[in-house]
């Protein structure tokens, strides 16, 4: 059966060639422009981490005076006293309070240099996927227990300790000794999304040299290098212990919920958290509560803007009508089948059989267009590349290349775009009169 | 001509004529605002920078030095290049004016008077005394910076700056009334800076900058491993002064690496680069979009052609001639047409505030842009229609004679 529909549904589309060129070039076209569209945008969307970027959040507490505008990045930091408590409270699947540290390390020729790194807790690795290279993220009981532990940067590494593991070893941070956990492989964000603040927007795309248990920080008190905000009400404090009960903003803090009803529950919590706070007089201005994932929280900071959305509905727009273009090509095609599809109803077919011949002829002219789809996806891709002087193996390279997962996509959606549009001619063409169609010969 | 039998039978051909209209207002929305969005993107990555472009070139230089000081090192390196023939000044710095990088301080502005306009994030260069004629940078009002005033960007207990240059946009911004000068300005760590210059112009980092065009200068000399050095030359020494500048360097010490030894074109090129894709992608959309729409019109005519040959031979016989045919096509066309061009007049408007929610830098589209692309999609869609109709007109008053 399968064998006579096809011979059938060859036979109809090459009877009539330019009709069956213009369906396909329409719906292949429109797929090879619109996907080629899709994975450009995607790639230059500069979503630094994007399969994990809907999963993270910042849970900003506004309590920023409303006469001062909108706080800026370093206004959306937490006090320290806000940070420790989500912290204590666990509500996301990880979470990981953080602050920027600079330390001076002794290199191999016994001199001292700078060292920029981030004091964050255990859940920070996993969080964000940070690879490693070597031995492993410390844990939460390093944390509990202030332990002297590092996290080194292949660059710093590799600086240090050349031709030697690592791990195990001791390194010196401003006079105190730190044993090496593990070392992580190259690591670039574009941008270093989690910590935007403005004291030295780490230049060249870069993390940092190492990261260190928080608590730990803390008891040492190594000083934050990002700004720390404070409101004018907050500004006078003394000593380190000013610094962890005033109300200025120096923390940053992420968590991580993957799924709506986490992020939903985590609001709440939120709201009944800062509601307590303002309560107990720690907020000076009413606070409103958001939670902003990696993208929101890069437009709050004006870092992107919507502009890969605009053009990505642009893209699709070129598919709709491409689509809308083929129903109507659909519609001529079946139009002129009617006397043949009339000879099959007097012949006995039922309507439902005339479906399936007329669903015949959809799928082969969406497997043609997939493949002309597939075709202009691959040569728009190398000429995107060839734009922007990026080699199909180089670190980007692999955002514009048409892999087997793509190419398995652009199939499916050239075929299911393919039999949707000719549902509505077939069920017209089959609801034709036989009588009339075999009359007017 | 009768408008009501065009009507009448449009009636009997619904979807065909649902197709075509539904196709020409999207294309429509789409075109204009594509149109739109490519002139504003070339606009934007046409505004100049500042500098004196033409002859700039940087280079980036990353210390690894075994003994001494980073400071004095490229202090040694700066005075080189400038003793250089041909070149008119250097620089070293963290980031300058389209260079895609960091580098940077951030501007927040704690004047009473700017209360009510409060953005944190005002790219802040970091120069010293000479950056203005190594940078080309044009003046005003007010003064550079002077040596004394030049401090040193620490890591760690960086000098706060004395001193600020900001552009004239920013400073208008600000202080509406013009008197910007001598006015105290914030730079990070809360202490203020009186601001001594007003410059003409200068870009942020690259162009997806929120805030292209406000930009401040102050005098802080940049601290780090990593550098970068401008240098301006003479009109013509450029590339003579780019071979020999690399080798001058590295006569000086060996303990480093020096990279991306680039023209200003080939850096304002580079930063171009993402919003010069979405134009080329955008401009294939729309010729692609014209393309299918002029074809999706010429395959349903030809359909209805195909559907009427009775009647058209018929009104043939009757006395009809193929002008009357001709135009009875051209202005069912026209009808259809011309309600898909209203529908995509209000879709491109919609889309247009749309797109302008998303995208904060892009001002309202002026209606030219509009009434442009509607002109065009309905002349396209007449020329669409005209071979169809052609063929219907010479269909021959005999085919009413047959099948009868």
């Amino acid at each position: 059966m399968v064998g006579y529909y096809s011979e059938l549904a060859v036979r109809s589309l090459r009877r009539n060639v330019v009709l069956t060129t213009l369906m396909v070039v329409a719906v292949g076209v429109g797929i090879g422009v619109c996907m080629t569209a899709l994975t450009t945008l995607r790639a230059m969307s500069g979503n630094p981490i994007p399969d994990k970027s809907a999963q993270l959040f910042v849970p900003h507490i506004n309590a920023w005076d409303p006469a001062r505008g909108k706080p800026g990045t370093s206004d959306s930091q937490f006090s320290y006293r806000d940070a420790m408590a989500l912290m204590k409270a666990h509500r996301g699947v990880r979470q990981a309070a953080m602050y920027q540290v600079i330390l001076n390390v002794k290199t191999l020729s016994g001199r001292l240099e700078q060292a920029h790194g981030r004091a964050t807790f255990a859940d920070f690795f996993p969080m964000f996927g940070v690879p490693f290279r070597s031995g492993a993220p410390w844990g939460a009981k390093q944390d509990d227990d202030r332990d002297n532990v590092v996290v080194l940067s292949s660059k710093l590494a590799d600086r240090l300790f050349p031709h030697i593991e690592p791990v195990g070893r001791i390194v010196t941070l401003t006079g105190r000794d730190y044993r090496v956990v593990g070392v992580i492989r190259p690591w670039i964000l574009t941008p270093r999304f989690y910590d935007l603040s403005d004291a030295d927007q780490f230049a060249f795309g870069e993390t940092e040299d190492f990261f260190l248990p928080f608590p730990t920080a803390i008891t040492r008190q190594i000083i934050p290098r990002n700004y720390t905000s404070c409101m004018e009400e907050d500004r006078q404090w003394v000593e380190w212990e000013g610094r962890l009960t005033s109300g200025c903003y120096w923390v940053q803090f992420w968590v991580q919920l993957p799924t709506a009803a986490q992020v939903r529950d985590f609001n709440t919590f939120l709201q009944g958290y800062a509601i307590e706070q303002q309560r107990l007089g720690f907020y000076h201005y009413p606070p409103r509560v958001r939670m902003l994932d990696v993208m929101d929280w890069l437009a709050f900071n004006h870092v992107s803007d919507g502009s890969v959305r605009v053009n990505m509905m642009i893209a699709t727009g070129l598919l709709v009508v491409c689509l809308v273009n083929a129903v109507g090509l659909m519609l001529a095609k079946f139009a002129s089948k009617a006397a043949e599809l009339g000879v099959r109803r007097a012949l006995g077919a039922s309507r439902v059989d005339l479906l399936v011949q007329c669903f015949f002829e959809t799928v082969i002219v969406g497997l043609l267009s997939a493949a002309l789809g597939l075709a202009l996806t691959s040569a728009g891709l190398w000429g995107v590349r060839s734009l922007r002087g990026v080699a199909q193996d180089s670190a980007f390279g692999h955002l514009y290349r048409l892999d087997a997962q793509m190419a398995l996509i652009v199939l499916a959606l050239a075929v299911a775009a393919t039999v949707l549009t000719g549902v509505y001619p077939a069920l017209r063409a089959v609801r034709m009169q036989p009588a009339w169609q075999l009359k007017i010969q | 001509m009768d408008i009501l039998p065009i009507l009448c039978s449009l009636r009997y051909n619904k979807t065909g004529a649902l197709l075509i209209g539904l196709q020409i207002a999207l294309t429509l929305a789409i075109v204009a605002n594509s149109v739109f969005i490519v002139q504003a993107y070339r606009r934007e990555i046409q505004r100049p920078s500042g500098l004196d472009e033409a002859n700039i070139f940087t280079m980036s230089n990353e210390w690894a030095l075994e003994e001494g000081d980073v400071v004095a090192h490229t202090k040694e390196d700066v005075a080189a290049l400038r003793a250089l023939p041909g070149v008119i000044d250097a620089e070293a710095t963290g980031g300058f004016p389209l260079c895609g990088c960091g580098g940077l301080y951030y501007l927040e502005l704690k004047n009473p008077q700017a209360d009510k306009f409060h953005p944190t994030i005002i790219k802040t260069y970091l120069v010293d005394d000479h950056a203005l004629s190594a940078y080309g940078l044009n003046l005003v009002a007010g003064r550079w910076f002077t040596p004394t005033e030049v401090g040193l960007a620490r890591n760690v207990n960086p000098d706060v700056p004395v001193a600020a240059v900001i552009t004239r946009q920013l400073a208008n911004e600000m202080f509406p009334a013009g008197n910007a000068l001598g006015q105290l300005v914030s730079v990070v760590r809360e202490k203020p800076s009186r601001i001594v210059g007003i410059l003409e112009a200068a870009t942020s980092t690259d162009f997806d900058s929120y805030r292209q065009g406000d930009a401040a200068f102050v005098p802080l000399q940049w601290v780090g491993n990593y550098v970068n050095y401008v240098v301006r030359t003479r009109p013509g020494d450029q590339t003579r002064v780019m071979k020999v500048a690399q080798d001058k360097l590295y006569a000086l010490s060996r303990q480093r690496v020096l990279k991306n030894a680039q023209t200003f074109a080939q850096i304002r090129r580079h930063a171009a680069l993402d919003k010069r894709t979405t134009s080329v992608m955008l401009s294939v959309v729309c010729a692609v979009l014209l393309t299918v729409t002029v074809f999706g019109i010429v395959g349903v005519t030809q359909l209805w052609v195909t559907q009427r040959r009775r009647f058209i031979g018929m009104r043939r016989a009757l006395g009809a001639r193929r002008r009357d045919i001709l135009e009875y096509f051209l202005i069912e066309n026209l009808l259809i047409a011309g309600v898909g061009c209203a529908l995509g007049i209000a879709l491109g408007l919609a889309g247009n505030t749309w797109l302008r929610t998303e995208v904060y830098a892009l001002g309202p589209m002026s209606p030219a842009y509009i009434c442009i692309a509607a002109l065009l999609v309905l002349g396209l869609s007449q020329a669409a229609v005209l071979w169809p109709a052609l063929r219907a007109a010479s269909v021959p008053p005999a085919i009413a004679t047959r099948g009868l």
